[in-house]
């Protein structure tokens, strides 16, 4: 990527055009009208399905739960070998050795959040530690949160530098920056912080932790995928996407993919450029898959429970 | 040709109910045409004939007038307004109730995307009747005097771009203000007019308040020159504008003109350009920018004029062109031939000006009538393309360095219907909207329309208001 000073980077991340809310809404509103039917919805549903992170977040995780979910990602319709696994598994750290073992072999990679995830409230040091024990632990996608206090007290450098340091501690491993967009509150602010990300390094940008609402809105994924659109075409690096938190259902899900198609275009319809943070989303897609595949529901009972 | 390909989501045609022909809705029945005489109404988008509709003569004006003041005399002016309320509250909610099949009609005959005539045309048309039905009985408190008296008879010509809207727009100020009506559509969109005649059978509006005269230029000008008439509102072109106002003058007849419009989309550096783009899209290609008050000249500030025209171009390789009946079509088709003839003439006299036409890979149908959307860089304000109305997905992009430049610029037209001012700075838009000499300016949006809110243009685009409290003044004896 282009490689520039650290004020720089914060310079051009502040000096990013507004955004105006009523238009934005307007625009995403719009894209949520297209119909997909047929062959675009059976599409979509493969894709959406690919795109998957599915996600377990709990106090209450056990390595069971885990387990279980590995399974449900390689084989996410038992009864349809044709069915794509998702895209990643995404635990908390101290489940990454569980995972690590139950993925062997598949392909999925193995996502783990750090940093002091959700809050990010922690000494820099010990959210350093926290990803370089994922990492060591075997997880080769980190997802951060960033430093929502530093950002909305104005100190963009401060966010910028801890996003640079996690990604030198990931080493070899993706990282997503969660910006929490429901703690910035502000458009302007979403736009500014994702353009900080990429700056410092981000492989993707992520809407939500799932723990604060609102989580992913279709607004301001438009607006991320805007922001990833015009960073390639300022510094020719791409970047990919994830809204996590409040997908739930397949429609929402080509919601998404339309907008991403109509916004960024092809290049990004791959889950290893855009994806989706969610965990009840995956049942719905494989209902709707089964519908349409068969012509009818077959019910919740046809679709496991992890 | 991309990954994600949306199948085909046609809206069913089955809903909407097509007679094979209609005659003239004259005094609450539909009557034959003196002499006979009738024309095809066809679907622009596969030149399918979809009626036979009759081509009312001057003695079915004269009928139709004799009905509308008989109704006025005997009926609907004596009529309290709480009453006359009652039944546009009827109108306004069968309208609403029967949305998606007037929709599904009005895209068949005009050619608009089914999206569109869903989700603009027909929300607004209801609104309209409800907002209206809502005067009815409270004219005396809307700043015209204690107790202000209807006109009479109106006769109201309309256009073809927002057939069921525009008769909305005319229909609804005039029966709530007391007025009974003769209303001719235009003559490539007779169907929704005449299925809204339908509609005042179902809300048993009394004979002879609302009388639709089906027709062209001539049962146009039989109407607005009747001498029966005590009211004419038309919207349409400039050059019709001008002879209803020379048939007019000297006569007691009340007017309201709304015209054309060549109308300036001005974005400043500091806008939110994302959104502005999306503005600059909304302002030109809705409705195939059959729209009086398109935004049809793009004005931008140069530092941002590469930027924004690429982020344009990129925008403009989204927009889906097809059957109007398809959910997912943006841009339908051209209203008529004779509509496709001339912006095919305006854009062939762009080029050899000297201005640069761009569009998007777009293939088009091969039955109907369509134009790809286009836009000319390179042009000056004295090309054609910047001084006339296209009336069509046609967009000219010139650029400015200075606030002062963008006015001067924006109001350099004979035309002043509409203007867009896209900031984040408000004390500009501000600013704009003041020395901006155009009827509406929207800021940081365009194409926004709303039943409280009054529209109509300076100059060369017409006066008198129509929408909102102002609008009921056309049809007050004030």
């Amino acid at each position: 990527m282009t490689s520039l000073l650290a004020v720089d980077a914060v310079a051009r991340a502040r000096s990013q055009p507004g955004v105006d809310q009523v238009g934005l809404e307007q625009r995403a509103a719009a894209l949520a009208t297209r119909s997909i039917k047929t062959t675009a919805k059976k599409w979509a549903l493969d894709m959406a399905i690919s795109m998957v992170d599915l996600t377990t977040l709990e106090g209450a995780d056990t390595p069971g739960k885990v387990r279980s979910l590995c399974v449900k990602a390689t084989r996410p319709d038992p009864s349809d070998r044709a069915c794509p696994s998702v895209a990643a598994v995404c635990v908390y750290p101290a489940m990454v050795p569980v995972a690590v073992e139950a993925l062997a072999g598949t392909g999925i990679h193995l996502a783990s959040v750090a940093t002091a995830f959700p809050s990010g409230q922690a000494p820099l040091e010990v959210r350093l530690a926290d990803v370089r024990a994922a990492v060591a632990a075997g997880a080769d996608e980190i997802d951060m949160v960033i430093n929502r206090g530093a950002f909305l007290s104005g100190r963009y450098e401060q966010v910028y530098d801890e996003i640079v340091a996690v990604k030198e501690a990931c080493g070899d491993a993706h990282l997503k920056v969660i910006l929490e967009t429901g703690e910035l509150a502000t458009y302007d602010n979403v736009r500014r912080a994702s353009w900080l990300a990429m700056y410092a390094g981000a492989d993707f940008i992520k809407t939500s932790t799932g723990k604060v609402s609102p989580a992913a809105t279709l607004p301001v994924t438009l607006l991320m995928l805007e922001a990833v659109r015009d960073f390639r075409d300022a510094t020719g690096r791409q970047v990919g996407v994830k809204p996590a938190g409040g997908i739930r259902t397949a429609k929402d899900s080509w919601r998404y993919l339309v907008t991403v198609n109509e916004t960024c275009g092809p290049d990004w319809l791959s889950p290893d450029w855009f994806r989706f943070g969610a965990s009840s989303l995956l049942n719905d897609l494989l209902l709707q898959r089964q519908k349409l595949a068969s012509g009818r529901y077959f019910g919740p009972d046809y679709v496991t429970v992890d | 040709m991309s990954v994600f390909e949306y199948a085909p989501a046609p809206e069913s045609r089955a809903i909407v109910d097509i007679k094979s022909s209609y005659g003239l809705f004259i005094d609450g029945t539909f009557v034959d045409p003196l002499d006979g005489g009738g024309f095809k109404s066809i679907n622009p988008s596969s030149e399918e004939t979809l009626a036979e509709v009759a081509d009312a003569g001057s003695a079915d004006v004269d009928a139709a007038v004799a009905a509308a003041r008989r109704a006025f005399d005997t009926v609907w002016g004596p009529m309290p307004g709480s009453e006359r309320a009652k039944y546009l509250y009827r109108i306004a909610r069968i309208i609403a109730e029967r949305s998606r099949e007037l929709a599904v009609l009005e895209s068949l005959d005009n050619g608009k995307p089914i999206k569109e005539s869903r989700d603009v045309d027909l929300p607004l048309v209801s609104a309209h009747f409800f907002y209206n039905a809502g005067w009815a009985d409270k004219l005396s408190h809307a700043g015209y005097g204690s107790d202000p008296r209807p006109l009479g008879v109106a006769g109201q010509v309309i256009p073809w771009n927002f057939p069921l809207l525009m008769l909305a727009w005319k229909i609804a100020p005039a029966l709530a203000c007391g007025n009974t009506v003769v209303l001719k559509p235009a003559e490539t969109t007779p169907l929704s007019a005449l299925a809204f005649a339908e509609i005042c059978q179902q809300a048993e509006l009394p004979p002879g308040v609302v009388n639709i005269v089906t027709g062209a230029g001539g049962t146009g000008a039989a109407l607005v020159s009747h001498p029966g008439v005590d009211k004419v509102a038309f919207t349409g072109s400039t050059d019709v504008g001008r002879l209803i106002a020379k048939s007019v003058a000297g006569t007691s007849k009340k007017v309201t003109l709304e015209l054309g419009g060549k109308a300036a989309n001005i974005v400043f550096a500091d806008a939110a350009l994302d959104q502005a783009v999306e503005g600059i899209v909304n302002g030109i290609f809705f409705n195939q920018g059959h729209v009086c008050c398109a935004g049809s000249r793009l004005l931008v500030e140069e530092p941002v004029a590469e930027e924004v025209l690429a982020k344009l171009k990129r925008r403009m390789g989204t927009l889906r062109l097809g059957d109007p009946l398809d959910k997912n079509t943006d841009i339908g088709a051209i209203n008529s031939s004779e509509q496709l003839a001339r912006i095919k003439e305006l854009t062939a006299a762009g080029t050899a000006e000297g201005a640069e036409a761009w569009s998007p890979p777009c293939e088009l149908p091969d039955s109907g009538f369509w134009f790809a959307p286009t836009i000319f860089t390179g042009v000056s304000q004295a090309h054609r393309v910047a001084r006339e109305e296209i009336f069509g997905p046609v967009l000219s992009v010139l650029t400015f360095r200075t606030p002062d430049e963008a006015i001067a610029k924006a109001n350099n037209t004979p035309y002043g219907l509409s203007a867009g001012v896209w900031s984040e700075k408000g004390s500009r838009i501000l600013w704009a909207a003041t020395q901006l000499k155009a009827g509406v300016v929207w800021a940081n949006t365009f194409n926004k329309f709303d039943a409280t809110s009054p529209f109509g243009g300076l100059k060369e685009s017409g006066y008198g208001r129509e929408g909102g409290r102002h609008g009921l003044e056309a049809y007050l004896n004030v």
